[in-house]
């Protein structure tokens, strides 16, 4: 865009006129926001109002549209032009509803809204409008790493999708843990029972779909590049190697079960006739219906017990502390194999769950076959004489019991096969370069028992999906199901959360589709959620670089390697575009196109600055657009007063804030900043996951260059909020506000 | 009003000089106003009632209930067998249950009553309704109120509907926690019912009050005690047993506990007779223990 | 019928929940409990019942078949169906503690001198002998369970009420002599003799290893 030509667009519709001189915002647009253009309209986002600005940019060659009227999140579709810049400035949530229509208000609220007019100028200069990267190229196949049922799922999904698959796994057949199955829980009808799993079924239409291509006894060597454009090498177990060219991937690599070995005081370990549920599901196979022989000595069984939670949903160490989810409806349908034989089952239980929508259908077949239900807490499981003694405590009747049965089966939780954590792993190899020794023993007791990787990843931040907790390798659970950590690398099953068959089936679909999602994005250079659709993308300008590695360590996302001379290498395709780097970089070198240091930083430098002496200080709050600034909109819908000295940013994330803007709102005579992000830690809301934490530890910094300057260190402030915090959020601006009057109003307006 | 016949028995304690002898009354004024003709089932027999099992194992119990049942088939036909009595009424809907979907017991009741010459069969018996769905469901509440001579104007009454009136059955489109017919019903005919009266479907202790007295009435001190705080001036209900428990027992109670209760326990059959301009003692309020003085003021006017 | 009694454990010596199941009215409902304890929270007399009902359910499955049928707890079940209305399970619980009560009395397991069980048992025989219920006379019986002297002191602290009673012409003395009854009282006695024989039948049968 060789000449930038402002068109800016006053809406007098939904009150503003009634509130606002809206005449003297026309004025301040084309005055101190220089606008070329500045109009006014009764009803901007109607027909008429588009139009008015269409014909501006077709006929007037504007190419920087500033819409001032409602909040940018309002009307999208109505404001939405090709080719040309959008800046928004809020006056109706932000202005209008949040202030009194009093006489004595009036003054300070026209102050408010022609402060955000001339914010929006000031941005609209420093926009641009994303230009393609150049990178895309659309590549219809995804891998999928585990060949159990979830990862044969994803594959057959995808293959349904019309895409290829190069399907990855390490043993020699297909199946997984589904395939020593004897009969599984129905994902419908619960009241009819156990059924059979179909494995075989999956397997067939696998092996004659031409456009899956099935790898046996092969792992993942190398994966590097980036969405789009990966490339993997496959190792066999035979020594050969082979390349491979895909768009996503999908890791489905299961669980293994808890070693039963490390429960001797429930029997682990301590007899044959002590089995896990794996386990006594291969006895059950091998009986295919007749009764099932226990190992010890092959007696047929009349009486089994089923132990629940047996080393899960436990604090004690070594121990499980999370639910598995699956072994409640397990051990009632194992049960039922018992009754079907002629036995006789009785499942020890502390919380029955049966989880899903068949689950509690199961339970109740479980009992019309006869199964015994006690809610009990074993105390001991001891082998004698050829029986196995189980004591517990009824918890029912209160009392001490003991059930003699022929076998004993623990239900023991799931354990990810993910691989290792690539923080811990790049955190071992730091403390082992500065030669930390407490610091690589109680890392590397955490990495202890853990799998070798999986994928191998090529990435400057590790080889493997980053963990949640425990292991899986969840992310954001409430907002993004499916996303890892890892753009455009997907977990489904039990690698992900304990789950069961049925889930992980609906699991495996879900992350097919992502994949392929994934696929498409990166052909057109489009971000993933939560900015789906982005096609801006960070751009480094390298000639300042110092190499400090910051944007390469922090970005939440592994979407930056390094080169061979540690400058940092961008992987468009890997970006989620929430600009943690650019809050990094110390010689801010990193922007985006349309969101830099520049569009933020002239924003918060264009607000008309009150002298010291007026009393009207002036607040500067940098609101994350996930939750906080959402929460100020709906404080706005809600009527909510808040105090007319602020003035608001939205930005991408926290983690994008670079400090250059609060050291520039402090010297242009900001009296106070106020950050607001989403939650951090470990049950973090941050939609960038570190973003937010990130900022937070930024922020803590910050105190040297607030005694530098002589200024209080109240004055910069950050919060956590949600998007549900509607009443909390005013209540902190006007504490903040309050603060302020108490501090006094900053030396530093010029 | 279009004229209209069940087939019906009272229960035992509905009869003459029995201790709901004024439900009766009381029941008959208004039938008569409505212009409902209740027919009896001639020879009748007691329904075994919850406490019948203790000397009564399932099939005797039922056998009863199948007698009534088999007897109204034999004389009304296909006439719908109104219980004013909720135990009967639950007695014999259970009786209807267990003949339609438990073979086994169909067989041994059948077996029974062969012994006099009768039979019951599945989906061949008349339908068992309690009198209050009668009123609800045929002539409805709005024709009730429409239909009233006076409203009951200046009462406040709370409407305790207690259990088996309510549960297992129930009426069609009430919950089990907080149904509204009762005080539907009180509103219909002029009265202001107490609302959210805590203890509406609470357990008056039912037969227990003969064997457990001091359970029983430690249960009914706290229906009383709600009532007030709801301001009733009176207590409505539609179970024989019930009036019988929380009337009778207030001397004992304020005995036992120390209160002061002194509050008259109707049935709604005597609110809609003397809203249809029946007198007192038609409206059998010449039965009550404790007078309902403003309710006979009112069917003095 | 502590006959029957040691046939039945000789019977279902390993299951007691299986003789439920067999001989006791609702009693193949027990194993659907799913022990959540909103019967016993929602039960009128709960507190007074030594095995509230989840627990006598728990009880039949761990075999306990003498602490349950000599238990007076089901004897104070006041047939307020709370439980059957709000049992997410639907369990008929209610006929199930009226069966187990009266499959106890059966087998004369039945705790004795247990106030209800006498109740219902006098109240029984008023209906078997009439057809209907004597008020009057099952008052009586009642209050003269435990023996003349203890009899004319209950029936005198009764008396206001009976005199209420009286007064407002809900009881009439005269009852005392014959009262309200059926017409055909000898066929209602047939009837419930062989209804009674159905139902031993029944549980002997499978005593009998049938």
């Amino acid at each position: 865009m060789a000449d930038m030509k402002i068109g800016a667009y006053i809406c007098k519709g939904c009150g503003i006129a009634e509130r606002l001189d809206t005449k003297s915002l026309v004025s301040v647009a084309t005055r101190d926001g220089k606008a070329a253009i500045g109009r006014e309209h009764d009803f901007l986002c109607n027909a008429d109002g588009v139009a008015m600005i269409q014909q501006d940019i077709d006929g007037e060659g504007v190419n920087r549209v500033v819409i001032v009227g409602c909040s940018r999140r309002a009307k999208t579709e109505a404001f939405s032009f090709e080719g040309v810049t959008l800046s928004r400035a809020n006056l109706r949530e932000g202005v209008i509803w949040v202030r009194p229509d009093t006489d004595e208000a009036r003054e300070t609220t026209q102050e408010m809204a022609e402060d955000y007019v001339r914010m929006a100028c000031a941005e609209a200069k420093f926009l641009k409008v994303p230009e393609s990267s150049g990178e895309q190229g659309l590549l219809r196949r995804i891998m999928v790493v585990g060949g159990g049922v979830s990862g044969m799922t994803a594959a057959l999904e995808a293959a349904k999708a019309g895409y290829e698959v190069v399907l990855v796994e390490k043993a020699g057949q297909l199946g997984g843990v589904a395939a020593q199955m004897y009969k599984r829980v129905p994902a419908k009808n619960g009241r009819q029972g156990p059924v059979d799993p179909e494995v075989e079924k999956m397997v067939h239409a696998i092996e004659s779909l031409p456009s899956i291509k099935v790898h046996l006894n092969t792992t993942v060597a190398k994966t590097s590049g980036a969405p789009g454009r990966f490339k993997v090498e496959l190792a066999t177990e035979s020594g050969s190697s082979s390349e491979a060219e895909v768009g996503a991937i999908v890791q489905a690599t299961g669980f293994v079960p808890y070693d039963i070995n490390k429960l001797p005081e429930l029997g682990g370990g301590k007899s044959p006739d002590v089995v896990d549920q794996l386990g006594f599901e291969m006895l059950a196979k091998a009986a295919n219906g007749g009764p099932i022989k226990r190992p010890s000595d092959g007696k047929e069984v009349g009486n089994v017990v089923f132990v629940q939670c047996a080393g899960q949903r436990s604090e004690a160490p070594g121990h499980l502390p999370y639910c598995s989810g699956h072994c409640c409806t397990t051990s009632i349908k194992q049960a039922m194999y018992v009754k079907a034989a002629g036995g006789d089952a009785t499942v020890l239980f502390d919380d029955l769950r049966t989880p899903g929508a068949t689950g509690e259908d199961f339970y109740r077949a479980g009992q019309e076959a006869g199964v015994t239900f006690s809610k009990g807490q074993v105390s001991s499981v001891e082998v004698a004489g050829g029986e196995v003694k189980v004591s517990f405590k009824d918890l029912i009747l209160n009392e001490e019991a003991v059930d003699n049965a022929d076998m004993v089966v623990l239900a023991t939780g799931m354990v990810p096969m993910s691989g290792p954590d690539p923080y811990l792993m790049l955190d071992l190899e730091s403390a082992r370069g500065q030669n930390d020794t407490a610091r690589v023993a109680d890392l590397e007791a955490q990495l202890e028992g853990g799998f070798p990787s999986v994928l191998n990843l090529d990435y400057r931040q590790g080889t493997d999906v980053p963990h949640l907790k425990h292991g899986f390798t969840d992310s954001h659970f409430i907002c993004f199901p499916y996303e890892s950590r890892r753009t455009g690398v997907y977990t489904a099953g039990p690698v992900r959360r304990p789950m069961d068959m049925a889930q992980a089936m609906e699991d495996a679909t879900g992350a097919a589709l992502k994949a392929i999602q994934a696929c498409e994005n990166a052909a057109l250079g489009r971000a993933a959620h939560p900015r789906s659709g982005d096609l801006s993308f960070p751009k480094f300008r390298m000639e300042g670089c110092t190499q400090c590695k910051r944007c390469t360590v922090e970005c939440p996302f592994g979407a930056i390697n390094e080169d061979e001379k540690r400058y940092p290498l961008f992987n468009e395709a890997r970006c989620r575009r929430c600009g943690t780097c650019m809050g990094a970089c110390p010689v801010r070198v990193i922007s985006f196109e349309n969101y830099s240091v520049e569009t933020v930083g002239q924003q918060l430098k264009a607000v008309d600055m009150p002298d010291e002496f007026s009393e009207k200080p002036r607040l500067l709050v940098l609101a994350c657009e996930n939750d906080a600034y959402p929460a100020l909109d709906m404080a706005g819908m809600t009527h909510q007063e808040y105090s007319a000295y602020v003035r608001v940013i939205p930005v991408r994330c926290l983690g994008s804030v670079n400090t250059i803007w609060i050291t520039d709102a402090l010297n242009s005579g900001y009296d106070g900043v106020m950050l607001m992000g989403c939650q951090k830690g470990d049950n973090y809301q941050c939609h960038f996951v570190k973003g937010s934490e990130m900022a937070h530890y930024r922020m803590s910094k910050i105190d040297d260059t607030l005694s530098q300057l002589n200024l209080e260190k109240e004055r910069v402030q950050t919060f956590e909020v949600s998007i549900t915090d509607i009443e909390r959020i005013p209540k902190i601006i006007n504490d903040m506000a309050e603060l302020i009057g108490q501090i006094g109003m900053s030396p530093f307006k010029f | 009003m279009a004229k209209r016949e069940y087939s019906y028995y009272p229960g035992c304690s509905s009869q003459k000089k029995a201790s709901a002898d004024n439900f009766m009354r009381s029941a008959n004024a208004m039938c008569d106003a409505l212009d409902i003709t209740l027919k009896e089932i001639d020879d009748w027999n007691c329904c075994g009632a919850s406490i019948g099992y203790a000397g009564g194992g399932e099939i005797p119990r039922l056998s009863l209930s199948a007698r009534n049942i088999a007897l109204s088939k034999q004389q009304h036909g296909d006439a719908d067998i109104i219980a004013p009595c909720a135990a009967c009424w639950i007695a014999t809907k259970e009786a209807e249950e267990r003949v339609e979907h438990n073979p086994r017991v169909r067989e041994g009741i059948n077996a029974a009553l062969a012994e006099i010459g009768l039979k019951v069969e599945p989906a061949q018996m008349p339908k068992t309704r309690h009198m209050v769905e009668m009123l609800v469901e045929d002539i409805g509440l709005d024709t009730i109120a429409n239909g009233k001579k006076k409203g009951l104007e200046g009462l406040t009454i709370a409407g305790y509907v207690g259990c088996q009136t309510n549960r297992p059955f129930g009426i069609a489109g009430e919950s089990f926690e907080n149904p509204k017919y009762l005080d539907n019903m009180v509103e219909a005919v002029g009265a202001k019912a107490v609302d959210r009266y805590a203890k509406k479907v609470a357990c008056c202790s039912g037969a227990l009050m003969f064997s457990e007295p001091e359970k029983g009435q430690a249960l009914v001190r706290d229906i009383i005690e709600a009532a007030y705080d709801g301001g009733a001036d009176m207590i409505v209900t539609p179970c024989q047993l019930c009036q019988m428990n929380v009337e009778s027992y207030q001397t004992d109670i304020n005995k036992r506990f120390g209160t002061k209760f002194n509050i008259p326990v109707v049935y709604y059959t005597q609110l809609i007779a003397v809203a249809y301009g029946k007198s007192a003692e038609e409206a059998g309020l010449d039965g009550q223990i404790i007078k309902a003085t403003k309710l006979e003021a009112l069917a003095g006017k | 019928m502590t006959q029957m009694n040691q046939a039945m454990i000789e019977k279902y010596r390993s299951s007691f929940l299986k003789e439920v199941e067999t001989n006791v009215e609702e009693g193949h409902w027990v194993k659907m409990c799913m022990q959540c304890g909103v019967c016993s929270g929602s039960c009128p007399l709960g507190p007074h019942w030594e095995h509230p009902p989840q627990e006598i359910f728990m009880m039949i499955r761990a075999n306990k078949r003498d602490e349950v049928l000599k238990s007076s707890s089901m004897w104070f079940c006041t047939s307020c169906y709370n439980c059957i209305a709000r049992c997410p399970r639907g369990l008929p619980i209610t006929h199930i503690m009226h069966g187990l009560a009266s499959y106890s009395k059966k087998l004369g397991l039945a705790p004795k001198s247990q106030p209800t069980e006498s109740f219902g048992q006098i109240f029984w025989n008023s209906i078997a002998s009439n057809g209907r219920v004597n008020e009057l006379k099952i008052g009586l019986a009642l209050q003269f369970k435990d023996g003349f002297g203890q009899g004319v002191k209950n029936a005198m602290a009764q008396k206001d009420l009976g005199m209420a009673m009286m007064k407002t012409k809900r009881m009439n003395p005269m009852e005392f002599f014959g009262g309200h009854t059926c017409k055909d009282k000898s066929g209602i006695a047939r009837m419930l003799k062989k209804a009674q024989e159905v139902e031993d039948q029944h549980i002997a049968n499978y005593g009998a290893g049938k």
